[in-house]
């Protein structure tokens, strides 16, 4: 018995339209609070003086620089770390030895806070791109490498044996049986990781001064541009919407392509 | 017995031989940035006796716990109330959406304006950092809460206070501890950023002062104390759950079996 | 004395509407067991919402012992269809049935002798500590019957609560519901599409057409008291009786046909 429920496509309009209300009035907060001198004005310039810095900003090009700076770390450190955690994630998954051998060290490895190689990335690298790279792919890694290791646990014994029987070799395997089954997995640990990869290079860039919009944000702090320091961190959060966004999106796609090409095969 | 001898065996294998590896692949090692394991070990025992833990560690782990604990509570607190309410979740969802997608370190220079640089400005970084997904996922476990289980607790006159701690909370209580466990490890991360800006005290602020002083060994000890304690907690927390959510392990084994 | 006076229901979801419910009158006195029978889909669950209070009719009343119903009235207990959905899976069976005495204020001694009177009247005497999902659908089915008898009803809605247990359990748990109506002297509305399943339990059975849905026909059903599954099912009269509702049913769809 299934009951229709709550939430139907003909109130989702209304849906956006109350969210739409929601954001306005955290401007309208924004823009009063400290216009009504309910907080201090050094402290949280009022909306119109965010935006404006916002829009004083996105005329410099040290804002784009800074922009595709943060970009490119997150995209190159993301794409080291699923390339990376894809491949452990399905030798390590496939052969049982190295699983069990394994599964005690990756249990301690992947709670270890990844801000605790900044040290370490400093030392290393010091304010160059290195340093971002290092901590992105180090907490990216591990978002993924979990995911693809629930997929392959999760590949239908009886279908490896079906492989096996019609003498398959073990790239057929991995190619036709496994891969098939763990990609829904490596979707979801990219759309973590996606958002992971964010937060470190930004944090990386405020902390160690590496270059990005973090960077710009701890120059402003230092410089005590605070409109243009809260501008920035808009432009963080927008960052991280669109970031989730897509990475949903892009999931459901893929995942649906996915299950229709799946079904067409099975039926 | 055999099979948990090998089982045991199994997991510290990997362990032992890296660390052994470790340990005398760096025995001689002259580079300066990674100084033999031995000397590092050394450093330890030197480093983290009952005096820093008290003056250091002590602190940091007490503004963590305070801030999570805190966040959980105003977390699951306002999460409950807007995922009872339909117009308020649509009302409210997009902002919570753009306050969970800020990277949580950057709140720590505008909380230093207004909180300045004491044990309140951390651990109010650490709730505004670490709420948001407990909040969000709240929301979400209550909106899920199976219709049956709500007309049931209605037509028996399961209302008010009962209503929610003994339905909606622990209906909703396995999203909510995916919620927790995600802050848990945000918190970490913002116990040692929000002390990397401006602290006399901290683990964080004490491993970045060995790495300024170029003390590397005590800064590999450090490093590895703060990955101990990022494991301990999340270890602590993994006992927590499997206890509070025995009847969910329960349950999807059995949906399993059938 | 239930009275449901001429009761609509539409549902309403954006511009679609479902007319679940057309023009439904009947009454159940006290003491009475009234089998409700209909197809699947012809509005069952929603008649049983709108007489449990937990759903506003959109015209007509329902009305208990001469209140009208405007909520979850004192002194109904409902089991639900989907079973396995109603029981809380993060309780024991023990609190499953004791939560809503505890709301109604029962005493703890008082508590604790409902729930296992309740529990040894439905056959699951030493279950109490176990969770519902470690028991088989026919127990659950128990479980939420217990639950409905220890909360101490003066009326009884059971909503298709044997159409997913297998044959053996269900013929066990028709006797079952008879044997505990005579011995508490509730009044019960028992609603299901098996038509054997009305005759063999009901007193009276309330025939319903196909949606949109109105009071097919009222047969009283003369067989005697005590109803055994082997003789009562092989008595003519019970034959006759189940060819008259399947005619009417018949007739109902080809109506609706036309
Ligand atoms: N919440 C709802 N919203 C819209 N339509 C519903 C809802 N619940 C039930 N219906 C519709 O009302 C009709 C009767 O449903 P129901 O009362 O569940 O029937 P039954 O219990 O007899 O199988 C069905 O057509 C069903 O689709
Ligand atoms: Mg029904």
């Amino acid at each position: 018995m299934t009951s229709p429920r709550r939430g139907n496509p003909a109130r989702s309009g209304g849906t956006a339209l109350l969210g739409a209300v929601g954001l306005a009035g955290l401007l309208l907060v924004i823009e009063l609070a400290p216009r009504l001198g309910l907080v201090d004005e050094r402290y949280l310039p009022p909306a119109s003086r965010i935006a404006a810095a916002l829009a004083e900003e996105a005329g410099t090009p040290a804002f784009w620089t800074a922009l595709t700076d943060t970009l490119i770390a997150w995209s190159v450190g993301l794409a080291i770390a699923v390339g990376a955690a894809v491949l452990a994630g399905i030798v390590i998954g496939s052969i049982p030895v190295l699983r069990s051998l394994t599964a005690s060290t990756i249990e301690f490895l992947r709670p270890i806070p990844s801000v605790a190689l900044i040290p370490l990335a400093v030392l290393m690298y010091g304010t160059e791109l290195g340093s971002t790279l290092l901590l992105v792919c180090y907490a990216a890694f591990w978002q993924v490498l979990v995911q693809v290791l629930y997929g392959v646990a999760d590949v239908d014994p009886v279908a490896f044996e079906t492989a096996r029987s019609f003498r398959f070799s073990a790239w057929g395997r991995i190619r036709h049986v496994l891969w098939p089954t763990a990609l829904p997995y490596v979707f979801t640990g990219v759309r973590l990781a996606a958002s992971v990869a964010l937060v470190l290079a930004i944090t990386a860039e405020l902390v160690i001064g590496s270059p990005g919009l973090g960077k710009e944000i701890a120059v402003a702090q230092a410089s005590e541009a605070v409109p243009t320091m809260y501008a920035l961190i808009v432009v963080t959060g927008v960052l991280g919407v669109i970031i989730n966004l897509l990475a949903r999106t892009g999931e459901r796609r893929l995942l649906a392509w996915h299950q229709s090409v799946r079904g067409e095969v099975t039926v | 017995m055999m099979n948990v001898v090998k089982k045991i065996l199994l997991a510290i294998a990997l362990p032992l031989t890296l660390f052994a590896g470790w340990y005398f692949l760096s025995a001689d090692s002259e580079s300066f940035y990674s100084p033999p394991l031995e000397k590092i070990l050394v450093a330890f025992g030197d480093t983290w006796g009952l005096d820093r833990l008290r003056a250091d560690v002590a602190p940091s782990v007490l503004r963590l716990l305070a801030g999570f604990l805190l966040a959980a509570l105003i977390g699951v607190g306002a999460g409950v109330a807007i995922g009872m309410n339909l117009r308020l979740r649509a009302v409210t969802e997009p902002v919570l959406e753009f306050f969970r997608a800020i990277p949580p370190p950057v709140l720590v220079p505008v909380i230093m304006l207004f909180a300045g640089i004491g044990d309140a400005m951390k651990v109010i970084v650490i709730v505004f950092g670490c709420i948001w997904p407990i909040l969000l996922n709240t929301v979400e476990g209550v909106r899920a809460v199976d219709s049956v289980v709500l007309e049931t607790a209605r037509s028996y006159g399961v209302n008010g206070v009962a209503r929610i701690t003994k339905v909606i909370l622990p209906s909703a209580g396995p999203q909510i501890a995916a919620g927790l466990r995600q802050a848990l490890s945000i918190a970490i991360i913002l116990m040692v950023i929000s002390e990397l800006f401006a602290a006399s005290n901290g683990l964080g602020f004490t491993i970045v002062q060995f790495q300024r002083s170029f003390a590397i060994p005590e800064m590999w000890s450090g490093i590895i104390l703060l990955g101990l304690l990022g494991f301990v907690l999340s270890l602590l927390f993994r006992l927590a759950e499997r206890r509070a959510l025995r009847w969910y392990e329960g349950l999807r084994a059995a949906q399993r079996q059938s | 004395m239930l009275e449901v006076k001429g009761l609509r229901k539409v549902y309403r979801s954006g511009s679609r509407e479902v007319e679940a419910l057309r023009d439904l009158t009947f009454t159940v006195d006290n003491g009475e067991l009234v089998c409700l029978v209909g197809p699947s889909g012809c509005g069952k669950t929603t008649l049983l919402r709108c007489i449990s209070g937990l759903l506003d009719p959109t015209a007509g009343d329902v009305r208990v012992n001469g209140q009208k119903v405007d909520g979850p009235p004192k002194g109904m207990a409902v089991v639900f269809q989907e079973y396995g959905r109603s029981l809380f899976p993060w309780m024991s069976v023990r609190d499953n049935v004791e939560l809503p005495l505890k709301q109604k204020g029962v005493g703890r001694a008082r508590r604790k002798q409902l729930v296992e009177q309740s529990l040894d009247a439905v056959g699951l005497t030493g279950t109490a500590s176990a969770y519902p999902w470690q028991l088989s659908g026919g127990m659950q089915q128990r479980v939420a019957i217990a639950r409905a008898v220890a909360y101490e009803p003066q009326t009884l809605l059971m909503d298709e609560p044997f159409a997913a247990v297998d044959a053996q359990t269900r013929a066990d748990l028709e006797d079952l519901v008879r044997q505990l109506w005579k011995r508490l002297g509730v009044t019960i509305l028992f609603v299901t599409h098996d038509i054997d399943e009305s005759v063999y339990l009901g007193q009276r059975v309330v025939m319903l057409s196909t949606s949109p849905t109105v009071v097919q026909e009222e047969l009283a059903i003369d067989l005697p008291e005590h109803r055994d599954q082997l003789t009562t099912r092989a008595d003519p009269r019970f034959i006759q009786l189940r060819t008259r509702v399947y005619e009417q049913i018949q007739a109902a769809k080809r109506n609706a046909m036309q």
